[in-house]
């Protein structure tokens, strides 16, 4: 397809890379200062254009009216609608934007019609959410979901002296009694896709996938925390802990954010009637130890300085045993920053890159495939993917033991008429169905990559 | 530095020029050169030897980075030049080896340059082979290995970027890869329309498709003693156009395909080129008046060498070396002029100097009103500050070279007329130069340390200054 980036900042390279790791793409991206066009030009196989998003003359050299998708990353909101609109007056291609004003939530609502925006995307919301889904079952440091929300996968750590500790992968059902399935492994710096006889040690980081309301039953039988918080602190009161404050209050957490800025302390008192805000320094640990870090059960740091972010939540984790979420603005380290104990990480700009490339590929699917959904998971460095069975499948009606599946693939669920399956050998696969793959290959577009050709 | 990359660029060019030796010897079986045949044979196989030999443990790579790109060309203009250089010197046409090698260079860098005095006793197959180098180097191996190989390492434009000539590389398309394939696809099929319309002239299949490779090139070398003047007028007017056309930059072409006519016209390098080369040919005809009897051939002859000289080809269907002194001094400032950037021609090319002149304008500006804000514009877009710094440099370092060039080769105690156009020749990839190297002479007179400077000169022209600057300069072989 041929994909335009308005805006080289960091989602910009990242979705331009993501994209162009793909292969089947013609990329072409625009900004206005000449050394992100030309850093990024020199990273990856992209053409760049250096100009205004909005100006004519430059969507035109960038070549908008053979272009299918356009992605407007630029740092301004009104920039990235402007740009979206003058795009599909002279082109036909689908548009996305990031737009991260609360303000304009409402006021997109009013014109996706107008500004016919195939996806918008708030990077602070959808960084909320994602914090919101993992407070929710606090002993999982990351949760994505599949099948309309009826799967789940989880990423937990396998806590010392769990009965999962030496046990073999193909054991699990039978000594548990759970319909859980194993996607991955990271031990170390090494991830894998275990097969049966793959031995689970403690400190291993298990992703695995669950019908959803099973996995509370699930946490509570390895020994780990299976209810939700009941109150969280929240230092850094921008516009991600706004999203987040508002979802915990609606499902009756009691929450307590401390931000620095008392004009803003007064903007949030209005805005969140249920949450305490405190108008302090969330860094000076006597205001954390008076307000409680000791004792409450869960505490997320969303100041936007990274820095300050970790170390927040290192003392967190030192002084509390509860959820700790920590956000990370920066991508470049994540190598270093998945070392440290910082309970839950979450990148908005990760975030943010996942949505569009997901959407990316749905709609490449829509030309000739069939992903409904896609995830980066155990650490990105497997992709779990979700396919609809057509009629023409190369996969219908074979039992999946005599499938010639490639390596580092597992077929993980398979959901049925509404009922989600955990698959084994002997079932086989009906019109209809759709299939959750996860796989240490990227760029699978259709059921069919799954084969050794 | 990263060695595996280079090792495996390198590999992937010793296969291709394997590949390419092919042709001659399907040449030299057609002719029935029998002793051709195996050194052929025999070379295809060294090349294809070292090439495996240089590929082992290449397979995890790493990413290109611009030093990797400049290293790796440059390498492999050399390390090609050296296996092109083998079968002149076992087939005993060239004996010695560094005239072997300056023969080679001369065709990989289009410069057309010959050492050979007797082409009538050269086998078929090395005539073949002399011109089809002309090919390879005319749109360089590296941006034909892109098109070719699988590639999702993004580095590639590095190479591209490092053979491709001009003062700023860009691409047509977004991808590298496509790129390459689409200047490759524009070459191939305006070789062949050449070819053809050669045929059409009566010219013989193994003529056609040997002056065909030297004018897409814009190489030169002459295919055998008896020169243009067996063919028809016909034929030569054919093979003017066409040196022309092999000058332009092949966007250009793009932008004609994709049907962007108006944009192509804007271009202001092309409008200059052309303008160059009728004001040189109305000049030259003038001045030549007395030379010649017929108009007609006053005027083909202008044109034929103003093309040849300003694409930097180096055909000759005359002996410029006879005509008056203005002409021939149209003639050398021409050599310098070059053709436009992204063509296949050398020289220091046509939108280096339009920025020149126009920096020196903006300057005189600035002088005038001090405090005034003035840009450097090419088809009414600003050129960048560090582009017009880069020709700067270029240019200096440009006429460093050249002046020590004929510094070191006024050694051999030549005229000054002659070890002068000798370095413009070569520097500027043409061929002929004036009197003992003129159109009817040859390089064979220099000594061997002459030889190799003119064949760095080459090389050095080709690849415009920096990527064989780089092998000099011992910060590249050390770790970043």
């Amino acid at each position: 397809m041929n994909i335009i980036i308005a805006g080289c900042g960091k989602v910009g390279q990242k979705i331009a890379q993501q994209l162009h790791s793909e292969l089947v793409h013609n990329i072409t991206v625009i900004d206005v200062r000449p050394n992100a066009v030309q850093d990024l030009a020199n990273q990856t196989d992209v053409m760049g254009v250096v100009g205004s998003v909005i100006s004519m003359d430059v969507m035109e050299e960038a070549g908008i009216k053979t272009a299918d998708i356009l992605i407007a990353v630029t740092g301004s909101d009104e920039l990235n609608m402007l740009a979206c609109l003058l795009a599909k007056k002279l082109g036909k291609c689908q548009t996305i934007a990031r737009v991260r004003k609360p303000e304009y939530a409402k006021v997109l609502k009013l014109f996706r019609e107008e500004l016919s925006l195939a996806l918008v995307i708030n990077p602070e919301q959808a960084a909320a959410s994602e914090m919101a889904r993992s407070l929710r079952l606090p002993s999982a440091i990351q949760i994505d979901t599949f099948a309309k929300s009826r799967v789940e996968i989880f990423k937990f750590c396998v806590p010392e002296g769990s009965v999962l500790d030496n046990l073999k992968v193909q054991d699990i059902v039978a000594k548990l009694n759970s319909d859980v399935l194993v996607c991955g492994v990271e031990r170390g710096e090494e991830t894998f896709i275990p097969g049966g006889n793959f031995v689970i040690k403690s400190g291993d980081l298990l992703s695995i996938l669950t019908p959803i309301h099973t996995e509370a039953q699930f946490f509570k039988k390895i020994g780990l925390k299976s209810d939700a918080v009941k109150d969280t602190m929240i230092v850094g009161g921008g516009e991600t802990a706004y999203y987040l404050a508002s979802k915990l209050c609606e499902s009756g957490v009691r929450v307590k954010i401390i931000e620095k800025d008392e004009k803003r302390c007064d903007e949030l008192c209005q805005l969140l009637p249920k949450a305490t805000i405190i108008n302090g320094d969330g860094t000076d640990n006597n205001l954390l130890l008076e307000e409680g870090i000791e004792t409450v059960d869960s505490f997320v740091s969303l100041i936007n300085i990274d820095e300050e972010n970790v170390l927040l939540s290192l003392y967190a984790k030192s002084v509390n045993n509860g959820k700790v979420i920590t956000k990370i603005n920066r991508i470049a380290y994540d190598r270093v920053i998945e070392k440290m104990d910082l309970g839950t990480t979450v990148y908005p700009k990760n975030i943010t890159s996942e949505n569009i490339i997901k959407f990316v590929r749905a709609m490449n699917n829509s030309m000739g495939s069939n992903i409904e959904s896609m995830h980066y998971i155990i650490g990105g460095k497997a992709e779990a993917l979700e396919f609809r069975i057509k009629e023409n499948s190369p996969i219908l009606g074979k039992r999946i033991d005599k499938l010639n599946l490639k390596d580092n693939l597992l077929i993980a669920c398979i959901t049925r008429n509404n009922r989600v399956k955990i698959p084994r050998g002997s079932d086989e696969f009906m019109v209809g169905d759709t299939v959750i793959i996860v796989t240490l290959h990227s760029g699978f577009d259709d059921i069919g990559d799954i084969l050794n050709r | 530095m990263n060695s595996k990359n280079i090792r495996y660029i390198l590999s992937l060019v010793l296969m291709c020029e394997a590949a390419g030796m092919t042709l001659p010897l399907i040449c030299s079986v057609i002719y029935g050169e029998y002793d051709m045949v195996g050194i052929w044979i025999g070379t295809i196989a060294l090349c294809f030897v070292s090439a495996l030999i240089l590929s082992i443990k290449t397979k995890t790579r790493k990413t290109m980075y611009a030093r990797d790109g400049f290293v790796s060309v440059a390498l492999s203009w050399v390390v090609m030049s050296l296996f092109g250089a083998i079968p002149f010197v076992i087939s005993k046409t060239i004996p010695n080896f560094i005239d072997a090698l300056f023969e080679t260079v001369s065709g990989f860098t289009t410069t057309g340059a010959s050492v050979i005095s007797n082409l009538d006793i050269v086998p078929k197959s090395l005539i073949f082979w002399r011109s089809f180098t002309h090919w390879i180097g005319g749109m360089g191996v590296l941006v034909f290995l892109v098109a070719l190989i699988p590639s999702n390492s993004s580095g590639s434009f590095h190479l591209i970027k490092a053979e491709s000539p001009g003062p700023s590389v860009s691409k047509l398309v977004p991808k590298t890869k496509s790129t390459a394939k689409i200047l490759y696809l524009i070459y191939i099929v305006m070789t062949l329309t050449q070819i053809v319309l050669l045929l059409f002239g009566g010219m013989k299949l193994f003529d056609a498709v040997t002056l065909a490779f030297g004018t897409a090139g814009t190489g030169g070398f002459s295919i055998d003693n008896a020169g243009f003047g067996q063919y028809s007028s016909y034929c030569q007017i054919v093979i003017t156009v066409f040196m022309v056309l092999f000058g332009v930059d092949f966007s250009i072409y793009h932008l004609l395909i994709m049907r962007k006519f108006r944009d192509a016209l804007k271009s202001e390098e092309l409008r200059a080129y052309f303008g160059i080369i009728i004001t040189s040919i109305i000049l030259i005809s003038i001045n030549c008046v007395s030379y010649y009897s017929n108009l007609f051939e006053n005027i083909k002859h202008s044109a034929f060498q103003v093309s040849s000289i300003m694409t930097t080809t180096g055909y000759t269907t005359q002996d410029f070396d006879l005509w008056p002194t203005f002409s021939k001094t149209i003639l050398v400032t021409l050599m310098f002029f070059g053709a436009c950037a992204g063509s296949t021609g050398g020289g220091i090319k046509i939108s280096r100097i339009l920025i020149m002149l126009k920096s020196i304008v903006k300057e005189i500006k600035i002088m005038l009103h001090p405090k005034s804000v003035s840009k450097v514009k090419l088809n009414g877009r600003v050129v960048e500050h560090g582009t017009v710094r880069a020709i700067n440099v270029f240019m200096v370092s440009y006429f460093a070279i050249f002046f020590v060039s004929v510094l070191l080769i006024s050694i051999d105690n030549f005229g000054f007329t002659t070890n002068f156009t000798a370095v413009a020749a070569t520097i500027n990839n043409i061929g002929p130069g004036l009197e003992a190297v003129g159109p009817t002479c040859n390089f064979s007179i220099y000594s061997p340390v002459s030889t190799l400077v003119l064949i760095m000169n080459m090389l050095i022209g080709r690849l415009e200054i920096f990527p064989i600057m780089l092998m000099f300069y011992a910060g590249t072989w050390k770790k970043p």
